[in-house]
């Protein structure tokens, strides 16, 4: 007889009939995870199926196919030879003179504006810097793909509706009929848009590049990295190997954990006030972006780099004290290499963090409508949250999907830079 | 007899700093009865010091001595772990450290090469001199210590490096060998006095942790040997392996002897009569008995020392 006075028969009959309702109680909790991660999921599908089918097409941009004479009598006139009279010249004169060619029918100035308006006002800078590059071009007849107006661009594409009427759409009827002829006689075509990864932003949407900006934040990484990395794990081994236990480092700890939850803004205004009106360094420079990220990213790094040597076995230790290691060459021959890649996750999943950073970068002027692309981190620039916020707020059309490219272009880097962390750790995930 | 407060409190540190707390807790819920308590509590203390027997047996022996402890204690935090230790260890002797699971042989042993220094609690008075230096002078640099005593650990802790890189370490750190070709002399010398030559020398590039438990724990003393000490520590060397294991590195103890002194801790009565010339016996932080291994287990001076080796608790 148990302790219960049951016999084992009873006793088993009761645990069958609560059995029953026990299973169904376990199915219940897994169905309740399975649905959060379906919602998961399916918010994330339609977040990227959003972001591509918007984005994807402006990866090609419409070219118009126009036979440019590079007539001397409108370059140089004088026949000077003189680049400076060259670079000033009017080429936009060019363009007009091959449109007229392949539509003699219209007339009048209005009509011939909107004409030339459906060829993207940099397609003279265009013909400049070829002419530029090749002197010998003078006089000389080529079939050139230009890039066509944005609006054109969007109407070729199929995002402006034709049907819709006239007053409301910014592609007018006539120019609908010069673009359907243009189309007749395979003058236009999309064509990999080589601008958008090799120029800086600009008003234009067609002439618009997202260089200026990934320069600008690979500037801005590589100062976080050099500066919060090293200090980052300087300050995780002290504080997990050296520091004695008092208050005074208790009360460091949590200083550290509440930084990290520190709102980024914060980080920007403390930026502002230090590194640009007391220390008197460049304004919207990725050097300052850089030191202000590094700011907000050393706390994430410390408090990765303690759980990684924390992680660190202290068998590991004490084998090396044992053999008379000193404290510090315990630390850098044994904990540190095997503390590393956890280290480099930290380090990459902060530094994944600061990329993705928007707010504090407001607020030290990397907001500003940059043309240029940066050749160093003391140049102004802007970083590509940034610019995916600025084109985001522009009117024209076609910024809509340079706005999603320019987030697949992010989303692209962080997923490299996670991808990166995940092999890290499992390459160099040791046992012992 | 010890609280179970205190013999708890003997296991390990992360047990003493919650007892301190414990303590701590208990002390600030009855700041009246303080002053009392705290009396009360130094009464004890003292009581027990007096109670403490003088150890049995023969701890002081004549000859070629290696290393010696005069009147050593060791306090974690409030706790005394380890009271009054007074022993000797003659050169090229095995002796053998006994006692049940926190009687204070570990703490002992970590005090002969200064390892409880890594322990901020811990507290360590009386004098231990090795060839008639003191241990815990200020002269004596603790790097430089435990260059001359070595320790092997309870789980066998190869650095997650080569085989090779294993063994070199110590001498490289202690500038031990010149070139290329002295460091390889050293290292191969080591393996083969550790018996480990013939199943690794093919394979020195091999991880350090991909050896067997046995291996890697023969592996370990090639390691503490390379650095040619006085005198080397071990801390249950056995009590992670198999008992093929155990025999290898017993054997190996007994070639050790020649060229170091060894003290070892044990839980194993058997492993302790096996190898040890003279054993130990410690109890809750006493040292209750010294004397030849022999005598130990045949016809030991103390009672609880009879209890122990007998099987009757421990």
């Amino acid at each position: 007889m148990s302790a219960s006075g049951r016999s084992p028969a009873e006793t088993r009959k009761l645990v069958e009939a609560g059995l029953k309702k026990r299973n169904s109680s376990e199915k219940r909790f897994q169905a309740y995870g399975i649905f959060g991660v379906l919602i998961g999921m399916l918010f994330l599908a339609y977040f990227f199926a959003t972001i591509i089918t918007d984005g994807a097409s402006a990866f090609f941009q419409t070219h118009v196919k126009l036979s440019v004479h590079f007539d001397p009598e409108v370059i140089d006139p004088k026949r000077t030879n003189d680049p400076a009279v060259w670079e000033k010249a009017n080429y936009t004169k060019l363009i007009k003179a091959s449109l007229s060619e392949i539509f003699p029918d219209v007339s009048g100035r209005r009509d011939k504006k909107a004409l030339r308006q459906m060829v993207s006002s940099g397609a003279p800078f265009e013909l400049q810097a070829m002419l530029e590059d090749n002197p010998r071009l003078m006089g000389q007849t080529l079939e050139l793909w230009l890039p066509a107006d944005d609006e054109v661009d969007m109407f070729y594409k199929g995002k402006i509706d034709r049907d819709v009427e006239e007053s409301r759409r910014r592609v007018k009827d006539n120019q609908i009929v010069w673009i359907d002829r243009l189309a007749e006689q395979g003058r236009l075509e999309g064509k990999f848009n080589k601008t958008f990864f090799t120029s800086g932003d600009s008003r234009d949407p067609e002439m618009a590049g997202i260089l200026g900006a990934m320069k600008g934040s690979f500037f801005m990484l590589f100062v976080t990295l050099v500066i919060a990395f090293p200090l980052g794990v300087a300050a995780a081994i002290y504080l997990e190997e050296f520091a004695p236990r008092n208050r005074w480092i208790d009360l460091l700890e949590v200083n550290i954990n509440n930084l990290a939850a520190v709102p980024s803004i914060i980080y920007g205004l403390l930026g502002l006030s230090v590194f640009i009106n007391f220390m008197n360094l460049p304004r919207s420079a990725p050097l300052v972006g850089g030191l202000v990220l590094a700011l907000m990213t050393l706390p994430v790094i410390i408090i990765a780099g303690r759980s990684a040597i924390r992680a660190v076995p202290p068998s590991i230790r004490e084998a090396a004290l044992g053999l008379g290691a000193s404290d510090v060459q315990t630390v850098f021959h044994h904990v540190l290499p095997l503390a590393m890649p956890g280290l480099m996750t930290g380090a990459i999943i902060g530094m994944a963090r600061a990329l993705g950073e928007t707010a504090p970068l407001l607020m030290i002027g990397m907001v500003a409508f940059i043309v240029e692309v940066p050749g160093t981190p003391f140049d102004p620039s802007t970083a590509l949250p940034v610019q995916i916020y600025l084109w985001a707020d522009s009117p024209e059309r076609a910024f809509v999907e340079r706005t999603a490219a320019a987030i697949i272009v992010l989303l692209f880097f962080l997923l490299v830079m996670n991808g990166l962390a995940v092999w890290l750790r499992q390459r160099y995930e040791r046992r012992w | 007899m010890a609280t179970p407060a205190l013999r708890a409190a003997l296991v390990g540190v992360e047990t003493v700093r919650e007892h301190r707390e414990d303590n701590q807790a208990s002390q600030i819920s009855d700041l009246g009865n303080d002053v009392s308590k705290e009396k009360e509590k130094r009464m004890k203390v003292q009581e027990r010091d007096e109670q403490r027997q003088q150890t049995v047996g023969e701890p002081v022996v004549d000859g070629d001595i290696a290393l010696s402890a005069d009147d050593v204690n060791v306090h974690y935090g409030d706790n005394h772990a380890l009271r009054h230790i007074t022993m000797n260890f003659r050169r090229n002797e095995i002796v053998a450290l006994i006692g049940p699971s926190g009687c204070g042989k570990s703490t002992f042993l970590r005090c002969l090469n200064r390892m409880n220094d890594t322990i901020e609690v811990a507290r360590v008075t009386g004098e231990i001199l090795l060839e008639g230096q003191d241990v815990y002078s200020k002269e004596m640099d603790p790097v430089l210590l435990r260059a001359r005593v070595g320790m092997v650990f309870q789980k066998p802790n190869p650095f997650p490096k080569s085989i090779y890189e294993n063994v070199a370490y110590g001498p490289r750190i202690h500038g031990l060998a010149r070139n290329k070709a002295e460091l390889d002399d050293i290292v191969y010398a080591s393996l083969e006095k550790a018996g480990l030559i013939n199943e690794v020398k093919d394979r020195m590039e091999d991880s350090g942790t991909s050896l067997s438990g046995g291996q890697q724990q023969r592996l370990c003393i090639a390691r503490t040997i390379a650095v040619n000490p006085e005198v080397i520590l071990m801390d249950e060397p056995c009590s992670a392996l198999d008992p093929i294991a155990t025999a290898k590195i017993e054997d190996l103890m007994y070639e050790l002897q020649e060229n170091f002194t060894i003290a070892i801790v044990t839980h194993s009565m058997q492993q302790a009569a096996r190898v040890s010339q003279r054993t130990a016996y410690f109890h809750l932080g006493d040292l209750v008995e010294v004397d030849d291994t022999n005598k130990i287990f045949t016809n030991p001076g103390h009672r609880l020392t009879e209890d122990y080796v007998t099987g009757r608790f421990g």
